[in-house]
């Protein structure tokens, strides 16, 4: 087995990960290894070859791979080593990494700083229940993006899509561009659980019908689907009988919400919340288990890729301090709630000493949608200290909330930080 | 007679004896059958062996205190049982000796308890007990807190009934017999024998005619189309019997630790809380009668159906962990006995027919019972003094040190390739199936033999790899690539290709 030291390893070859190691690198860490299980550095960012990416960063209309190679050249140059093709399998609360690979066997790597970027997976079939059968031809839309995108194979003609995340009407473009018919997308819900850009961009110009309200109740054929039956639902989401509707297609692709993947930091003692599915971090990144950091869609999904870079540069610069310094925790941070009408916040922990020196950023995500202007308010134990106008909020549109260093004062010797949104 | 001259035609092979169908019983019987000097073929119509009854079941492995005395399935499964523990070892396969439990919850339950043991006793079941209701909770802290007592089986446990085939049916190539996967039995060779009895001497497939001394027919759900065939008519029918499962994240801490039955009623043992080989707990069977062999399709209500018989067992469960619902079906026979023979007006002719619940459990003995039957149809048995009855499973990645682990890679770097990351699945692990003596040729089959794509994530990070992998072992294109049965097909063509059909419009 090999043996090796590192500053900071950081898991996870994503957008998250790559400014990750590129930030610590310049907080001053010296040995920084991304650990990518794939073969080439970049994530989902490679199979993602539509256009979207960068906006807020470059400025520029980018796509995945565009944007992912601007931080593999930036990581290369700042001197951040690889390790591809390379799977993690332990990960202890010491921060010592178990890896392997087909060249090195296996590896293990004791760190001075974790950062945590695995991203996220897709939802199962399995876990929705769907009566009929099991047959062929069932996918989740990331794995359809990655047959169609990587592998350069069809995966069927004919298709459904359950759910409206953005992988799924992006992939309805897709396919539509090679010839596939996208049949119709239904979604559960009674508004589309993706961006409205994506619902105009992907469905509305290509003329693909969306069913709210409606979810798939079978799934027919044996040997590969060949049709599927959906049904509106009533307000408790069970199907109306005499709304079944039969669809011919050969194809049910998925697209119903995301999961962090975070298996491994389960192995490393980190505690995850369960309204994200992520770990709690503070206003570091840093989880419970010190020098343990996380950033990107393994901590909460992101809508926009700019802000999981955003975040891995965060962790990244927190990570490479911690690596050099071993620097001592602040004892009196904040914990921050999520209120009315707010379904997660991040971080849940705020260090005050932090904001009096940079203002800090609260992300949040609303339960249900408001399409009108709302409040939103954040309190220190009862007492508003910021509040600030939405001109709408929806579920699939992260909120954020720029607390400024002025509001330290206000924040300081308090326990909880409370952000809800109120209807004006 | 022109018939069988036309028959005789395409003869492709001579054998001592052919087994029609590669369930877990089929293969069995070709293992036990392969310690003679014989020259056997066992046939399976998918391409896989094990898809029948014997891939989708609770896999309990009956201490044998159900089935009635004087049936012929009350004295296999408790013959069987105490056989059953040393064939795994022989073969290689997991199991667990955990013990089963028949849970009562009321008074009334008990009465059934004390008449499943006095059975079980009558019948040579060792040690059988029925424990307290405190010790049940005790034992499994999720029971429902009401229960009032159980009977303990403490040979009973779990198995794993398709790497049992599996390996049951590589043992049996090891030592000498042929396999032809894909291969369905659409008839049969008879010829003149006596005044009475005709001669089966030969079948007659998809891929030719093969002749034998002794035919075997174990074809599970399909053992009535093969009967009809050879006009055997009993006083029973063989209705597939549907039972429906639900499966549930390992990772989870809501777990029993072993089999738990509620009190049976005269047409099912009813939906158990169980677990699996791998650790998973499952809900299960349903138990309804269908027309329709194939249909292995989940219905709502008979998840709602388990979800309810569970309840009553473990009172706490939610159905937020589920992973996956699955249904299997099992021959259903009205008469509730295995029927084990050589139909008198045959010669050369052995039927399994109603081989249902404990079949597996039965399994060893019913080989024993079958090999009988072949002497006495006339076939002289003579030991092979170079059977060999240890298979050796390939290595399990997950289940191995990391100094193993490293040692594997380092030996074959293909181990240094994952796969299925949920459940830890290498290349090299993958490959190794592939070309195995009994080999993996679909998705599916590689599913059942590593346990791929079972775990969080359903297959969705390994099926683009696994389907590179089929294609660049087996030399085909990946369109050709298939999850199970002919026809489920991944891939439709390469992109930018113009789809079928449209080429001229």
């Amino acid at each position: 087995m090999i043996e090796k030291y590192c500053d900071v390893a950081v898991i996870g070859s994503g957008p998250a990960g790559l400014a990750a190691a590129i930030a610590a690198k310049k907080a001053g860490a010296q040995d920084v290894i991304i650990i990518e299980r794939d073969t080439e550095l970049g994530g989902i960012l490679l199979q993602c070859i539509h256009n979207g990416f960068g906006i807020e960063i470059f400025e520029e209309d980018l796509t995945g791979p565009e944007y992912a190679n601007r931080f593999i050249v930036q990581a290369k140059d700042a001197g951040v080593k690889d390790l591809l093709d390379t799977m993690v399998l332990d990960l202890t609360p010491r921060r010592e990494i178990y890896a392997f690979n087909k060249r090195d066997g296996m590896i293990k790597l004791d760190t001075g700083a974790v950062v945590l970027t695995m991203g996220c997976r897709e939802r199962p079939s399995g876990a929705l229940a769907i009566p009929g059968y099991r047959p062929a031809g069932i996918y989740t839309a990331g794995t359809a993006q990655r047959l169609v995108n990587i592998e350069g194979y069809m995966p069927g003609e004919r298709f459904v899509i359950l759910g409206s995340g953005d992988i799924g009407m992006i992939m309805a473009r897709r396919l539509t561009f090679e010839g596939a018919k996208v049949e119709r997308m239904i979604e559960i819900l009674p508004y589309i659980s993706g961006l409205k850009r994506n619902y105009v961009q992907c469905l509305l110009d290509y003329d693909i019908p969306l069913q709210l309200k409606h979810t798939v109740i079978d799934i027919k054929g044996r040997d590969r689907v060949e049709a599927v039956v959906s049904a509106q639902v009533d307000e408790n989401w069970k199907p109306i009988p005499g709304t079944e509707d039969t669809i011919p297609c050969d194809t049910l692709l998925l697209s119903v919400g995301l999961i962090p993947e975070n298996e491994l930091s389960k192995k490393a003692g980190v505690e995850l919340d369960p309204l994200t599915g992520g770990p709690y971090v503070d206003d570091t990144m840093q989880t419970n288990v010190p020098g343990i950091f996380a950033a990107g869609n393994v901590v909460h999904v992101y809508d926009v890729v700019d802000w999981v870079t955003k975040a891995g540069f965060v962790a990244g610069q927190h990570s490479g301090k911690y690596a050099i310094q071993h620097k001592k925790e602040s004892e009196r941070k904040l914990r921050v709630i999520a209120g009315n009408n707010v379904h997660h916040v991040l971080p849940q922990f705020l260090d005050p000493q932090n904001l009096e020196k940079e203002p800090q950023e609260l992300q949040l995500r609303v339960k249900w949608p408001v399409e009108d202007r709302v409040w939103v308010k954040v309190e220190v134990d009862g007492k508003l200290i910021k509040q600030q106008v939405e001109k709408y909020v929806r579920p699939s549109e992260m909120i954020k909330v720029i607390l400024s260093p002025e509001v330290h004062k206000k924040a300081v010797g308090g326990r909880e930080l409370l952000i809800k949104v109120e209807e004006r | 007679m022109n018939k069988i001259k036309e028959k005789y035609k395409e003869v492709k092979g001579k054998y001592d004896v052919i087994i029609i169908g590669a369930g877990l019983v089929g293969s069995i019987i070709a293992r036990w059958l392969s310690k003679y000097n014989l020259n056997i073929l066992l046939i399976d119509k998918e391409p896989d062996v094990g898809t029948g009854t014997s891939k989708a079941n609770t896999a309990i492995i009956h201490a044998g205190y159900d089935s009635p005395f004087g049936t012929l399935r009350g004295k296999l499964v408790v013959d069987g049982n105490r056989m059953f523990y040393q064939m795994c070892e022989e073969l290689d396969v997991a199991y667990k000796t955990c013990g089963t439990y028949v849970v009562a919850l009321t008074d009334e339950d008990i009465k059934t308890l004390e008449k499943l043991m006095e059975n079980g006793r009558k019948k040579g079941v060792p040690g059988l007990e029925i424990i307290s209701g405190e010790e049940m909770r005790h034992r499994e802290p999720y029971i429902n807190p009401d229960v009032k007592g159980a009977l303990y089986a403490p040979t009973g446990g779990i198995g794993d009934p398709f790497m049992l085939t599996v390996a049951a049916a590589e043992n049996a190539v090891m030592n000498g017999t042929k396999l032809l996967l894909e291969t369905k039995a659409l008839d049969f060779v008879v010829e003149p024998f006596s005044l009475h009895k005709k001669k089966v001497s030969g079948v007659v497939t998809n891929h030719g005619t093969f002749l034998a001394d002794v035919t075997i027919a174990s074809a599970g759900l399909y053992c009535d189309e093969l009967m009809e065939k050879l006009d055997i008519k009993y006083d029973f029918y063989v209705r597939a019997r549907k039972g429906e499962y639900y499966v549930f994240d390992k990772a989870k801490k809501l777990q029993v630790k072993t089999v738990l039955f509620p009190c049976p009623t005269p047409v099912t043992k009813g939906v158990l809380v169980t677990i699996t080989i791998h650790g998973n707990m499952i809900l299960g069977p349903t138990a309804k009668e269908i027309k329709d062999k194939e249909d292995t399709s989940v219905t709502p209500e008979g998840l709602e159906e388990l979800y309810k018989g569970a309840k009553r067992l473990v009172p706490k469960l939610e159905l937020t962990d589920v992973i996956r619902t699955f249904a299997g079906l099992r021959a259903g026979g009205f008469l509730h006995d295995f029927i084990i023979e050589a139909p008198p007006k045959y010669w050369g002719f052995i039927n399994l027919a109603g081989i249902e619940s404990p079949g597996m459990a039965s399994s060893p003995a019913i080989a024993e019972y079958v090999v009988n039957l072949v002497q006495e149809q006339g076939l002289e048995l003579k030991k092979k003094n170079n059977w060999n009855p240890i298979r050796k499973s390939r290595p399990d990645f997950s289940e191995l040190s990391l100094e193993e682990q490293g040692w594997l890679i380092e030996k074959n770097p293909l181990y240094g390739r994952i796969v299925c990351r949920c459940e830890t699945v290498t290349e090299g692990e993958i490959v190794a199936e592939i070309h195995a003596p009994v080999p993996a040729h679909t998705y599916d089959a590689i599913k059942r033999r590593t346990w791929l794509g079972t775990g969080r994530c359903q297959g969705s990070f390994d099926t683009p790899r696994v389907i590179e992998i089929l294609s660049r072992e087996l030399g085909i294109p990946p369109t050709d690539v298939i999850k199970e049965s002919k026809g489920s097909y991944f891939l439709t063509r390469p992109t930018k290709e113009v789809p079928k059909g449209e080429l001229n419009d």
